[in-house]
């Protein structure tokens, strides 16, 4: 149920966006809630919550203290009791302090009761590099998560998906888990106003062409984006492939892609070994899109590396532009 | 202010001072490092909270531990740590501590017992812990302290590492940085009931202490490394104290948390520094003069480590390969 967009193309930051959503439905449900460390008066490490405290008071906007573990924990709880929780990270990183509730808890507890119940938890995860704030506040770990049945994990990469996909994720009877790339927040871009949801579990093209498919996510879609439009110049034509939800992964449209092209390069912030890009390799192996490659599949991942500190070394680790477009231009080298 | 023998403990009343002052100048110039966009990253300055670190570190030896926290530039310059490869690291040079890969929130000093700072709070409760078990069972006499801040007391791995530092005695001490605040929020907005209950809770002594007045902070952690050296750890101290700055140094305008006047109270009548000034200069162990030498000569020392600093040579980018595991 995607809307219409409004014809004045009005524009919103990523974290705005994030906000509208979370004010729609704060305004619209009582049951949602918003919980995170300094969410209120202060808005948020990244300021997504804004001011929402002072519309809807500390009751619906509450501050944890520093407990990812025990916040984590209760929101659980009340998701399961009947809430519509949103639990801020600070950061994804600190989701390692939540596991035990997230993996273990709000993931299986639907199953293991022989479906009884239900936990629709939605939380956030500002997430990824590119910030300086070295090893323990950088990573990518959507696969993390994605490698839990009972979880969905998202990776909105723009600020119309960002709304779209939390108000998804509230309608959700399941936890949802959001990552939000932090060197999107600023990010500009048209997002319809009101209420609309944008489906989890839906791959979008971003850019249509027949040579090669590029199949990002998050903020690398952006950089596949722009080595694609290099690539054009070049007459190297990429189809761009927005992943959007790391689980439950869209087969078909990455497929479809693949079946045209007959090239992939599957481009990811998280470390590569037995990340996102494996899956979808793994999935274009498996099927019958494998029958129609012309070259090796690539994988540009994370490199085998935590985040360091230093500015240089912090890009080295991670895919950039460059690294798209030589790819790019190996495995179309010769045959377009 | 309180102590004994003033004359015969000049010497470490002086390298005190001079351990303060050369935390206030380092974070005088890392702060001007980072407004100035030569430092990436996220930092937070430990300017307020010199007599808590200091009135510590001097009772250790180089051979007790500490471990550090996201405000832990201090507690490096305290135990022991040289300007020029904490700049270095600051500016992600390869002669820093961490060959640039760490920065200011990972900044550690090995040689010295830093086991490191840590970005994530209370992330080293942990490893303090099991230092202090290390140090039990190889009968070493070191003793390990844990820093965290007041908001760190939220952290669920504090009372778990507490109940087994005290079934087992060990030497640990775990220090507590109240700063009235974490993050932006003030502690008893985060904090239910007292702190240091909770560790009697444990059966662990647990103390309060003026973490302004750097010689009741030594005092009292003298006598408490010496009762861990007898087995009779670990313990807890809650310190009060108060962060000058911003939550990190981005944090300017917070009026809105953090009022102008406690502010200004907490640095004209309570500044660790100024106090201890006084009663050096009251005692007559030092006079106006020698003190302001001092401050002049560190001044430059980090002038020059600055210096130093942003022309020291970047890692390679292959860097990035080593130390993920040994070699
Ligand atoms: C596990 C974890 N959660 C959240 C953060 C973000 N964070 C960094 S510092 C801080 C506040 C810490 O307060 P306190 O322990 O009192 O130390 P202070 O900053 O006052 O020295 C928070 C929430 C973090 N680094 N790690
Ligand atoms: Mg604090």
């Amino acid at each position: 149920m995607s809307a219409e967009k409004s014809p004045e193309l009005r524009e919103l930051s990523y974290a705005e966006a994030i906000r509208e959503a979370m004010d729609i439905a704060l305004g619209s449900d009582p049951r949602v809630i918003l919980m995170g460390e300094d969410i209120g008066v202060y808005g948020g490490a990244f300021q997504v919550t804004g001011d929402l405290v002072h519309k809807y008071g500390t009751d619906r906007v509450m501050d944890t203290p520093i407990s990812e573990l025990g916040g984590a924990g209760v929101a659980v709880g009340a998701a399961l009791t009947g809430l519509r929780p949103i639990f801020e990270f600070q950061f994804s990183d600190f989701a390692a302090l939540a596991m035990e509730q997230i993996v273990n808890q709000a993931a299986k507890v639907r199953f293991m009761l022989g479906g009884a119940v239900s936990v629709p938890l939605v939380m956030r995860f500002p997430a990824g590099s590119g910030t300086g704030a070295a090893a323990q506040h950088s990573q990518s770990i959507e696969a993390w998560l994605g490698h839990v049945p009972g979880l969905k994990v998202v990776q909105p990469s723009t600020p119309e998906d960002a709304k779209g996909m939390l108000l998804a994720a509230l309608d959700d009877p399941d936890p949802v888990m959001i990552f939000e790339h932090k060197i999107l927040y600023k990010m500009k871009g048209h997002v319809p106003e009101g209420r609309y949801t944008t489906p989890i579990g839906k791959a979008a093209v971003r850019r249509e062409g027949k040579d090669v498919s590029i199949v990002a996510t998050s903020l690398m879609v952006h950089k596949a984006l722009s080595a694609a439009d290099q690539l054009a110049s070049e007459g190297i034509d990429c189809d761009v492939i927005d992943l959007r939800t790391v689980r439950p992964m869209d087969r078909e449209t990455v497929l479809a892609s693949v079946r045209k092209t007959g090239r992939l390069i599957c481009v990811y912030e998280g470390v590569k070994t037995l990340g996102v890009g494996a899956e979808v390799s793994a999935m274009v192996a498996e099927s019958d899109a494998f029958d129609f490659l012309d070259a090796p599949i690539v994988r540009l991942g994370g490199s085998e590396s935590p985040i360091p500190y230093n500015p240089e070394l912090e890009k080295a680790v991670v895919p950039q532009v460059p690294d798209i477009l030589e790819a790019a231009r190996n495995i179309a080298k010769g045959q377009i | 202010m309180s102590a004994s023998d003033n004359k015969h403990n000049r010497e470490d009343y002086l390298r005190m001072y001079r351990q303060m002052v050369r935390i206030r100048t380092f974070e005088d110039n890392a702060n001007q490092l980072y407004l100035s966009a030569k430092m990436p990253g996220l930092t937070h300055m430990y300017s307020g909270e010199e007599a808590v670190a200091v009135g510590i570190c001097e009772a250790l030896t180089d051979s007790d531990r500490i471990t550090s926290t996201h405000r832990g530039h201090g507690h490096c310059v305290a135990k022991g740590a040289d300007f020029q490869a904490m700049f270095c690291e600051l500016l992600g040079k390869e002669e820093g501590y961490c060959r640039g890969k760490g920065g200011s929130m990972h900044i550690a000093d090995q040689s010295h017992g830093n086991l490191g700072a840590n970005a994530i709070v209370g992330g080293s409760m942990g490893i303090a812990t099991g230092s202090a078990l290390r140090a039990k069972l190889q009968k070493s006499d070191d003793v390990t302290v844990c820093f965290f801040g007041d908001g760190a007391t939220a952290q669920g791995l504090l009372y778990e590492v507490m109940n087994m530092a005290a079934l087992w005695n060990l030497p640990v001490i775990y220090a507590c940085e109240n700063n009235g605040y974490s993050e932006y929020t003030a502690t008893a907005e985060i904090a239910a009931g007292s702190i240091t209950d909770r560790a009697r809770a444990f059966g662990i002594e647990a103390f309060e202490v003026d973490g302004q007045d750097v010689l009741a902070v030594n005092e009292l952690t003298r006598e408490l490394t010496g009762r861990c050296r007898r087995g009779e750890g670990p313990f807890f101290i809650e310190l009060q104290t108060y962060r000058y700055h911003g939550h990190h140094v981005g944090d300017i305008n917070r009026e809105y948390y953090r009022p102008k006047a406690e502010e200004k109270d907490w640095k004209e009548s309570r500044d660790p520094i100024e106090k201890f000034t006084q009663w050096l200069t009251g005692e007559g162990i030092a006079s106006t003069d020698e003190l302001e030498a001092m401050k002049a000569e560190i001044s430059d020392d980090a002038a020059s480590a600055v210096d130093y600093a942003l022309k020291a040579k970047y890692p390679e980018t292959h860097e990035v390969d080593m130390h993920v595991f040994a070699d």
